[in-house]
């Protein structure tokens, strides 16, 4: 006897089973299809493409209204359940009631609406069905602008088909890089650089706060205060699944519809099947775990033995010229183990992901030809023990070669600036080598390049390798680390000439053989691209040493010391009596006096810093970044006020030198002293910068040390004025920052430069100087802050100071 | 296993530590990807450094005081280092952290 079969929705997955019922047994069922879109079937996949104009909707339609009349199926479109009688067995649509013996619940999900203030206004639209693809097409005849929030699949593909029909598309996407639940760092950072290419703006860490507009959407308001103006919103920051008549009609919902292996629900004639569904606390989004329930829910409810199991799946985006990949599991588990492959000439990112000898995970962008390969063997836990060393090079692979070190340089586009002293660029150095330049003497001789500083010889010298093969013996330069084989000079010059701008872009474009670096060279990459870029790069907590990142001195016992500045060594009753209050406050067990004229409250608990820090701001202290690669402090002595040798007010110098260069980042400690006369009392002569007054004047002193080595300095210049002393101060400042290797004080960066070559830049060249006390001050337009005031009043950083829970307080019982 | 809640992933900074206080000592919880986190003893068997104070890179990390790199899949000190520190079973399900009470000493509630 033919049984009654009501399905709710009209999917993909479905429509497969369907399928699968019509090929075993075309008389088992008398089956009633609802659907609450007014049309059957069609394949939602190809919705970006048209989106985009490349394809129609009759293109992608699955099953016809004609398919549907030949098969016998009653097709109620455009009609909702309004509920689902379990007792009864009966599904109440909104035009009538049909009883049923068996029914398939395939209601999909629901796009994840952010309830924003606007959320509801016409003009934000969600990306999920024809209709939605349809209010775009309409909404992007018009042009203009339009937001997609969410830098997932959906919406990048929404973005990438809006462009396509010439509206002008900012993505805004919460997390720090794209599709971060496919993607790493590196291939997220690949995949903005081809959308950013294609003319869409990419914003990352961009929390929507609402979307403004009287009657439609007019504008989009960050967290940030940004606001953008939007004629179109999409939301697309992703799915959950429809279980609405399921919970109504009282059977197990988790996140989604809870089904057995059958696909059955708890209540045995229900079954549930496609993105609707959890099943072993998998939800599912993309199209081939839902045509593998859709077959076992077909021989299921045709009384065949069959069972759902859980496989691993891929990711493609085929967004035009946007080649990624993902699959498996490269995000969780333990035991792992990961091979890196970067071709930064060819935009070409690979990761795979071992585990006990067997692929679980694999990323790629920019080459994916190889992918199905190595979702083969993830898939069937191939082992791959003995292909390991070459694994990554992919099926085609026999032999040896590995990957290129010359490669980052080679792939610099002639006009990339090689020497920033003398403006040489990578064309007119490979001519001059093609003329008969073979050496680095005649490349210096012909064009100026690493003539001058000389921090970019060792790119010049792979330029000559590049260029002439095995003809040039290349010098073994010491790469910063094991990610790398580029030396600390080559990777700042490559971050300038190639404008790196962030962390994955640095990895991925010079050809870091490690997911994200190491403790060695994260701190150096970091400090490069603040020093470089520093309205455009954010600091990165994160690649800090402790200190940096806590803004307090680690203690061996794992305490931490702080030290409140004292601005030129100068201080008053209120401050220390701040000090002590605080010392009683937080039980520090010891108090001593610096050598750089301040306090030193040791032994504090990591808890205590943003309390302490907190109480020390009410007195008006300030961080006295005696923890930092950067300015420690300014020694004074006291000078014409109370001096019967004074010559100029030196402690008035070292306040107004320290107020201007307290809280900036440089490549090591920087510390400066000045002396009122040439007694030298503020022991100015052993500093990095030192001052020491005279009648005539002020002397610049640079490149003293007194910690490891013992080195005097050198006189700088000479100057009239405290205005002067501190623009020359300013720009020696800065001129450091830009070229020193991360971790050399000045009077080792001096020794590679010459003191000569600084001179010629900063006290000859009185535009240069000028050009860089300018870039000094931008950058402090952003450093000069106290960070234990950000740190005490954010909410958010504060609580990273105490322990996330504690377990060891037992529940009273 | 005893599985308890102790926060949420977003909780830790992408390539940060947090720590946990336990019976058997503070445990740091390591976010090495989005994610992605370990659980491992927050002390080094070296001196006694606060590994959640160190630089997470890989699935490693690098201890403060004096640099020793713990890969946190197996709690082995690397390179030239010899060493070890107790891991301990986590998960993360939809976002929440989700530690094994037993393996830190910590009884179920009755």
């Amino acid at each position: 006897m033919t049984q009654k079969l009501v399905i709710i929705g009209a999917g993909m997955a479905s429509g497969r089973v369907i399928e699968h019922l019509l090929d075993a047994d075309p008389n088992a069922y008398d089956i009633t299809l609802f659907n609450a879109e007014p049309r059957g079937n069609y394949n939602r996949i190809m919705l970006s493409p048209v989106l985009s104009g490349e394809k129609t909707y009759e293109d992608i339609v699955t099953h016809s209204d004609e398919w549907y009349a030949e098969h016998g199926i009653t097709c109620r479109f455009g009609e909702h359940v309004v509920k689902i009688d379990p007792e009864m067995k009966v599904v109440e649509g909104e035009n009538g009631h049909v009883p049923y013996d068996k029914l398939v619940i395939a209601t999909g999900s629901a796009p994840f609406t952010i309830p924003v203030p606007g959320h509801d206004l016409p003009g934000v639209i969600s990306y999920r069905d024809l209709d939605d693809t349809n209010a775009m097409i309409t909404a992007a005849a018009k042009g203009g602008k339009a937001v997609v929030i969410g830098g997932g699949l959906l919406g990048l593909e929404a973005a990438a088909g809006l462009k396509e029909r010439g509206m002008d598309v900012t993505v805004l996407h919460l997390m720090g890089h794209l599709m971060e639940r496919q993607l790493d760092e590196a291939a997220g950072y690949l995949l903005r650089k081809d959308l950013e290419a294609r003319g869409i703006t990419v914003k990352t860490q961009a929390s929507t706060k609402a979307i403004l507009g009287e009657d439609r959407a007019q504008a989009v308001h960050l967290e940030s205060g940004e606001t953008l103006g939007a004629d179109l919103v999409v939301m697309a920051v992703g799915i959950r699944p429809e279980t609405r008549l399921a919970t109504d009609a009282h059977l197990d919902v988790a996140r989604g519809i809870e089904v057995n292996a059958q696909m059955q629900t708890s209540d045995p004639d229900i079954y549930a099947v496609g993105e609707c569904v959890e099943f072993g606390g998998h939800l599912f989004g993309l199209v081939a775990p839902l045509y593998d329930q859709a077959k076992v829910l077909a021989d299921s409810l045709l009384g065949q033995p069959n069972a759902f199991v859980v496989k691993e799946l891929a990711t493609k985006l085929k967004v035009t010229g946007c080649d990624l990949f993902s699959a498996g599991d490269f995000a969780e588990g333990e035991g792992r183990e990961d091979i890196v492959f970067r071709d930064p000439s060819r935009g070409v990112y690979k990761r795979l992901v071992i585990e006990d000898d067997r692929l679980v995970g694999a990323v790629m962008y920019g080459d994916t030809a190889d992918g199905s390969w190595f979702f083969g063997l993830i898939k069937d836990a191939t082992d791959i023990e003995e292909m390991r060393e070459t694994l990554i090079f992919g099926p085609a692979f026999q032999g040896g070669a590995s990957a290129d070190p010359l490669s980052a340089v080679a792939a610099l586009p002639p006009e990339a600036e090689i020497c920033g002293c003398n403006g040489v660029c990578k064309g007119q150095i490979t001519s001059a080598i093609d003329g008969g330049a073979t050496d680095l003497g005649a490349i210096r001789s012909e064009t100026k390049a690493s003539a001058s500083c000389g921090t970019c010889t060792g790119l010049v010298e792979q330029l000559l390798q590049v260029t002439l093969g095995d003809d040039f013996q290349m010098p073994q330069a010491q790469p910063v680390c094991g990610c790398t084989d580029l030396s600390h000079e080559d990777v700042r010059r490559l971050i300038k000439s190639q404008e790196l701008k962030s962390q994955a872009a640095v990895w991925q474009e010079l050809g870091w053989t490690t997911p994200n670096g190491c403790h060695v060279c994260r701190p150096a990459v970091n400090y490069y691209l603040l020093a470089d870029w520093p309205l455009e790069y954010c600091d990165d907590p994160q690649s800090r040493f402790v200190n940096e990142r806590k803004h307090a001195n680690i203690q061996k016992d794992g305490t931490f010391s702080v030290v409140p500045r004292m601005w030129g060594g100068i201080t008053t009753p209120d401050e220390l009596r701040a000090i002590a209050d605080a010392a009683d406050k937080y039980d520090v067990p010891t108090v001593k006096v610096t050598g750089g004229q301040r306090i030193d409250l040791l032994g504090v608990k990591g808890e205590d810093l943003p309390a302490m820090w907190a109480d020390l701001n009410r007195a008006g202290l300030v961080s006295g970044h005696a923890y930092s690669k950067g300015l420690r402090t300014v020694k004074t002595c006291v000078g014409t006020d109370h001096c019967r040798f004074g010559t100029q007010d030196s402690t008035g110098l070292g306040i107004k030198l320290e107020k201007h260069l307290w809280g900036s980042w440089t490549p090591h400690k920087l510390k400066l002293a000045v002396s009122g006369c040439p007694r030298n009392c503020a022991e100015a002569t052993c500093k990095d910068i030192g001052v020491v007054c005279v009648d005539s004047g002020y002397e610049i002193h640079v490149g003293g040390a007194a910690g490891m080595e013992i080195k005097g300095t050198e006189i700088l210049c000479k100057v009239a004025t405290e205005e002067d002393a501190i623009e020359v101060i300013s720009a020696m400042t800065q001129i450091y920052r830009e070229n020193a290797k991360y971790l050399d004080r000045i009077y080792k960066w001096l020794a590679k430069v010459g003191l000569d070559w600084v001179k010629a830049q900063i006290v000859e060249d009185i535009e240069n100087r000028k050009a860089l006390a300018a870039r000094f001050e931008l950058s402090q337009s952003v450093y000069r802050k106290d960070p234990w005031a950000e740190h005490a009043q954010d909410s958010t950083t504060r609580a990273q100071y105490a322990p996330l829970a504690n377990l060891t307080l037992e529940a009273a019982e | 296993m005893s599985w308890i809640d102790i926060g949420h992933i977003e909780d830790i900074p992408l390539h940060g530590a947090r720590v946990v206080k336990t019976p058997v000592g503070c445990v740091g919880l390591f976010r090495t990807g989005p994610a992605e986190v370990f659980a491992a003893s927050d002390r080094c068997p070296h001196k006694g450094g606060p590994l959640s104070e160190g630089i997470v890179h890989g699935q490693s990390v690098t201890c403060p005081l004096h640099n020793w790199v713990f890969d946190l899949n197996t709690g082995e000190a690397q390179g030239a280092d010899a060493g070890r520190i107790e891991t301990y079973p986590l998960r993360v399900e939809a976002g929440r952290l989700l530690i094994d009470g037993a393996a830190v000493g910590k009884r179920s509630a009755a």
